[in-house]
This record gives structure tokens, sequence and C-alpha cells, in this order.
């Protein structure tokens, strides 16, 4: 599988951020693992440090495996000043978990990230792609809600 | 294409599609069909409007009647009443102070704007480049490519006195003219578009909004210096602009625009999308050109500068997002036009985005030199509620608090210096009194600390040696000494550090100690906060007089340290509490007051715990 996202990409240095997402956005867990390192090391003709140095820098990488709905709760001032820390106990409430873990389920990885740039209507998060703002304890049990039933 | 009678302009900026703007589309499409009127109305997916705290926003043309906090169930009323019988709907206009503002002009939050970069952006659909060149667009860059040599680009920019909208301020065409004098067989050009200053948006609403006016902007750029290549190098929290900017490049590809021998000049053009994977450094320029690389985004020290050395060795031009959004207009306008707004040293205007404890949050475009107060009162609205103002931060983390005394200082790059601040990007974050400066120094240092590459040590290790005074400070164990060390610390990374995060990262604390000591002396000697914010520095005590013994801040408190019966009322027992706050949340009667600094027990009880440490270690 590594082999053939490697090959939709020229063996160029300068496209490695770009492998490393790919593989990440397809596997389902959501990570980097080890033997995914490995198949770039090769395709790349670097070594593997500089793809363990590379990976570890970046905040949106993982090497360890995630759930498969990836929470990004903003964590910049305009969101703290509006209140994120309420949204973050009440998310860690409802789904029993720590910043960075994984529910049993698999189903959410809890993560806090630098600002999304949606400033006007913090506080906000963002569950995979998609961004809600003007979050409230109560709008956040609904999304998760939402979210749980569609699984 | 049919001519219909009614243009519905929905902003969808990443603001009002977290508030639901893509639902109420879609029910148009659903109410539209159902009223058989498919054909009469024109709905426009827009970039962003502006005013974010509305949102979702609309306009509907010709009338160009505004409407705020729309909901799907709204709806059927817009569609019934205003597009069929010709009545607006009042109640989803904009009301203050019993004045309804009908129609976009007329709301205060756009009466002092003037928009250059943003003057497309919420007025015509993004995904069209048909509606881009309709606006001008396209125009600027063809009489560029014909009419003028390279370097009468470069004097042009001159002229307008163009500063980089990205933070530094530095004049743009003087990179431009080092550039272009520099003999290379290959030249790049950059599109900064890693937005990483936590209370800026601008960036992001430009590429959502006008993508193609950075690719415009990005060309004349490219055609000034001899570039053949551009990157646009964009932060991948923002996937909605990466797709329109990819977009722009593809439509302007197919239109003859972007490729071989633009309008037969002989000039040749090709740009890419880059993507970023969340390291706020990367908005340095050495660390973004690495960082396109394949590598880690550490900064490299300058010189030798990008326009020398950048990309692959190559000598390269790193430009802001809103720099590469004034530029058409500069060319279109004429380099006086743009220049006789805003200040003699900052000419023009700047987008600053508005965040915080401000009524109207959201994107703004003023001329430079524009007072505090009028961004924060008379665009901004003034504060929530009753609330009072009481600090600005300007600049996100690298830029300072400026308070009261300052509101009517002019926004423009030296006078923010002067008073140790700086522009930044723009980002403008408002706080009313209940905010703790020393918190939110410390806030601000939290993410420095964390966004730090750790390449170089003054920012690895000194900032976190500040971070760690200011946890001692706000949790009671500052000591005598503490302020000035702050200070020396902080002085020392500013000169000492590699790139632009380490030094302006102490900005924030230097800043709040300049205007704020006494909150900070509050907090060493008295060990209180006032705000109430730092929760090591104040407790909670239940008023006995109002407590009617009900027991529900008991049976909350996860500490178990509130006792008492029906006939004795409730305390606190305050060694074993914890701050969680439960009991002052759930109290019917608001029996439970925040009271500021430690209470006595505390002291004590921490006086006890230090002296039993002493005695062990003396063993």
């Amino acid at each position: 599988m590594y082999k053939e996202i490697c090959a939709k990409y020229a063996p160029n240095k300068d496209n490695l951020i770009y492998i490393l997402h790919d593989i990440q956005d397809t596997h389902p867990q959501h990570y980097v693992s080890s033997e995914a390192v490995h198949e770039i090391s090769e395709y790349l003709t670097l070594p593997e440090n500089h793809i363990y140095g590379v990976l570890t820098f970046y905040s949106m990488y993982s090497t360890t495996p995630r759930g498969k709905n990836i929470i990004r709760l903003c964590e910049s001032p305009p969101c703290y000043i509006k209140g994120s820390y309420n949204i973050l106990r009440k998310l860690k409430t409802l789904l029993g978990v720590g910043v960075g873990e994984t529910t049993k389920d698999g189903n959410f990885t809890l993560e806090l990230c630098a600002c999304l740039g949606v400033c006007g209507n913090a506080p906000v998060m963002m569950i995979n792609d998609d961004v809600y703002g003007d979050l409230s304890e109560e709008k956040v049990e609904d999304i998760i809600d939402k979210i749980r039933g569609r699984n | 294409m049919s001519l219909k009678h009614i243009d519905l302009l929905i902003c969808c900026g990443s603001g009002c599609i977290s508030a639901g703007a893509l639902k109420i589309k879609e029910r148009f499409h659903e109410v539209l069909k159902k009223h058989h009127a498919t054909n009469e109305v024109n709905i426009i997916e827009t970039g962003c409007m502006g005013p974010c705290d509305f949102g979702p926003v609309m306009v509907i043309y010709p009338e160009g009647i505004f409407y705020k906090h729309v909901t799907p169930d709204d709806v059927e009323e817009i569609v019934s009443e205003h597009f069929i019988k010709g009545r607006p709907v009042t109640r989803l206009m904009l009301q203050e102070e019993e004045k309804t503002f009908a129609v976009k002009q007329d709301v205060p939050f756009y009466q002092k704007q003037i928009k250059v970069a943003l003057e497309n952006c919420g007025y015509i659909n993004p995904e069209s480049l048909d509606e881009y060149i309709a606006t001008g667009g396209y125009e600027a860059l063809g009489t560029v490519l014909t009419q003028k040599t390279p370097q009468d680009v470069v004097d042009e920019m001159k002229a307008s006195g163009l500063r980089g909208r990205g933070g530094g301020g530095f004049p743009t065409y003087i990179k431009w003219q080092m550039v272009h004098d520099n003999k290379a067989d290959q030249k790049y050009i950059i599109c900064n578009a890693d937005e990483g200053d936590p209370g800026a948006f601008m960036d992001r609403s430009l590429l959502e909004g006008d993508p193609h006016r950075i690719l415009e902007g990005m060309m004349i750029g490219a055609y000034a210096m001899g570039a053949s290549e551009g990157f646009f190098y964009i932060r991948a929290e923002y996937p909605l602009a990466i797709k329109r900017i990819k977009m722009a490049i593809a439509q302007a590809k197919d239109m003859g625009l972007m490729g071989e021998n633009i309008f037969d000049s002989g000039f040749s053009f090709d740009a890419e999308v880059r993507t970023g994977a969340g390291a706020f450094v990367c908005g340095e320029e050495t660390a973004l050109i690495h960082s396109i690389e394949g590598e880690r985004g550490n900064p490299t020290p300058k010189p030798p500068y990008p326009a020398l050395q950048g990309l692959w060795g190559k000598p390269t031009v790193v430009n802001n997002v809103e720099t590469f959004g004034n530029i058409p207009t500069i060319f279109r306008k004429g380099a006086k036009w743009f220049s006789s707004m805003g200040t003699e040293k900052s000419p023009g205007t700047k987008v600053f985005a508005l965040t915080g404890d401000i009524k109207n949050t959201g994107l703004v475009e003023v001329p430079m030199g524009t007072t505090l107060r009028e961004l924060i009162f008379d665009v901004g609205g003034g504060m929530i509620g009753d609330h009072k103002f009481k600090a600005v931060q300007l600049g996100g983390p690298s830029g300072g608090c400026l308070t009261v005394e300052h509101l009517d200082t002019g926004v423009d790059y030296e006078s923010l210096k002067e008073r140790g601040s700086m522009m930044g990007s723009g980002g403008v974050i408002v706080m009313n009194e209940e905010k703790c400066m020393v918190n939110v120094a410390k806030f601000f240092m939290d993410f420095c600390v964390e966004e730090s590459c750790g390449k170089c040590s003054p920012c690895r290790i000194g900032l976190k040696q500040m971070l760690a005074i200011l946890d001692r400070i706000t949790s009671g164990y500052g000591r005598e000494g503490d302020i000035e060390e702050l200070q020396r610390l902080g002085e020392s990374i500013s000169k000492l550090s590699l790139c632009g995060l380490g030094q302006t990262a102490p900005n924030p604390v230097l800043s709040t100690i300049r205007y704020f000591r006494d909150e900070y002396e509050a907090h060493i000697r008295d060990r209180s906060c006032s705000t109430k914010v730092c929760k090591d520095l104040m407790h909670f005590q239940i008023d006995k007089d109002k407590c009617i013994g009900c027991s529900l801040c008991a049976r909350n408190c996860p500490a178990h340290c509130i006792t008492g019966s029906r006939e004795e009322k409730y305390l606190i027992h305050q060694v074993e509490c914890i701050k969680c706050g439960n009991c002052f949340d759930v109290c019917p009667v608001k029996a439970i007051d925040k009271v500021p600094g430690i209470h006595p027990d505390t002291v004590a009880h921490r006086a006890e715990l230090s002296k039993a440490v002493n005695h062990y270690e003396d063993l």
C-alpha cells in the first residue's frame, strides 16, 4: 500500500511532506507507521533518520495510531479568551479521554492545535476537515452525538 | 446564462461555514424549487464578507439588503416574503439602538472601511474566473506585461510605498529590486500563506475569497524580478484555501493567463501549491523555504538573504498573501492613488482581524493611521455587554499589549513599534477588564515555547525560563526580583535569537510589564489576582447570609471539601479546595463569591508544608 502511495509522487526530497500527508490520511488509524517510514526511505533514497526528523517536527503528523475522527480544538488566545477551556473540559468528560488520547472504541482522538484562523467565531474546533465555530458546551455535545450516530 | 432578477450572495467564508452557511444555501435551493423560482434567483457563494460575528450573513441585490444570523428556518420567509412579494424581512436586518440598517453600505461596520485587498472578497464568486475578470481582474497583469519593463514595475512599487503585510513591514520593492538585480538562471517567487499568528485570518480569507487576485499579484512580482516559477506555501489547516488556489491556477492556465509566453510578452510563468504540516515557525521565510525543500522547518541565519540564496540556493522572494493582494489594484489605479491613503511612512490600507471581547468580530480593512479607538469602537462596535476595554494585543504572540491610553494612537508600523507593540500580520485581540494580563502573557509565552523549533538556545531555553517564572508568579510563588529577571531575560532573548519567532516572543511579557506592572506586583507581593483568573491566587467563599443550605454545592464538589447543614449553612475547607468552580456554577442563589487573594488557611498550610520540606532537607 505504501509503495503505491509513494509512486504517485516523483522521488524527490521535496515531496516528502506530501507523501507523509498522503500516507497518514489514507491509513485508517491516521498515522505514519515505522514500516511506512522504511518504504519512504527506500523510495526517496533518504536515511530513515531524516524522515523521522521531518515527521516529528510537524505537529500534524503522528507516529502512533489515532482514532477514526480527529478532534482538534483550537488553543489560541482568541479562543482561550472566549472560553475554550470550558469546551476542553466538556470534550474530556464526553469522550472520557485526555489530550492526545484516543477513545477505547477507536472513534475519536482529542488533540489541541494552533490557530485555525476562524477567530471571529471563537471558540472553534475542527473535526477531520470540518470547522465548527461559536462552540458552547451544549453545541459540543450535539456535534459529538451526531458523529457517534453516523458511525 | 440566463438573466435573473435577484442576486443572492451568501458568505461562505470559513467563519460563516462554521456557523452553518452551507446548510442555508442548500435550503435556498430546495425552497426556490418548491416555489418554482429557481430561474429568478442567482445563488452565489462568496468569500468572507467580514462581520463573522453576524454569521451566517448574506446580501441580496439589486437593493443590497443585508441579513445576519440567518438560520435554515428563515429561508422560507426570505423566499416567500422578500423574493416573491418584494417585502424584505426586517427582523433579520441589523438593528442597533432602535435603528434598522437595511442595506449593506449603511451598516456601521462597513462605514470607515476602505477595501483594497478585500475589494472582491464577499462580492464575487471566488471559483469563477469570469467574475474576477468582470471586476477588472488581470487588467493590471496585461498592462504590466505588454507596456512595462521589469524595472518600471519595481519603480512603480517603490512609488506606491507598499510595505510587507506579513508583519515586518519591509518595503516590498527592495526585495524585488534585489532579486531583479541578481543574475541567475532560475529565480523563484513564494507566496507566504503559512498564517500562524493566533487571531489573524486575513490570508485565509483572501485565498478563499479572491484567489485570482493573489495569483495576479504574484505574477506581476514574478515578471518584475524575472522568476518563472512560483510557490504558494499554505498551511494544511486551510483545506478550502488550498482547494481554491489550486482551482484558480488551473483556470488561469486554461485561459492562457498563465503558462508559456503570456500575452505574447515572452514571459512564462508556472505556479504550484505546497502545504505545511503544522509548524508556526514555518511562517519565517528561511524556515518556509526549508519546508518546501522537504526538510524540517528550521530557520537559518541571515545573511545570506533569500533574495541572494533562497529556494534550492536560487534568488527567491517571499511575500505575504495580503501584500500580493494589494498589487493588482496598485497597478490598475496607480501608485499615487495608493500612497494617497494611509500615512506618509505606511501608505495604503491594512486588513485587521478583530477578535476577543468585541462586538463585531471579523475582518476589516481600514487606511493605515486609523486610530485604535476608531478600529475598536466604531468599526468593531465596542465591547460586548457592559464590560470595559482593558487592553488590546496586536500582532499575535510576537506583538505587545496596548492600553486605554493608547486608544488614540494611529495604527501604523512606526507608532506601534514605538509603544512596544507591533503590526504583525494584523491580528487585533481585544480584552475586557476581566482578563488577567499576567495570565495572558503566560498564555502567549506558552504558545511560543511550544512552537519554538529548538534550533537556537536563547529561544529554546530562554523562553522556557521565562515561562517557568510566569508559572511561579501565577501560582503564588512569585519572588521579589522576578519582574526584573523577566525583563533581563526578555531583552537578551530578543537580541540573541536566530529568527523572528524568538526575537519577538518576549514582547507580550515585556509590554504587559511596561503597562500593567502593578498587576505583576500584586501577584508577587500580595499573592492576589484582582481579576480572579489565576486560580491559585483567588478562593471561593460561601456567603452565609445568602446560603439557603440546599447542599447542591457539597453534592457537586469533586474534592468533598464543602460541609455543613441546612441550619448551619455550608463552608468550603480552603486547603482541600481544588478551585474547580463547580459550586460556583451550581449555586441557585449565587451565594458563592470569588475572592481575590490566597485564603489565610491556605497560606498557613503552605508555610507548614515548606517547613516540613526544609526540615527533611536538613536531615
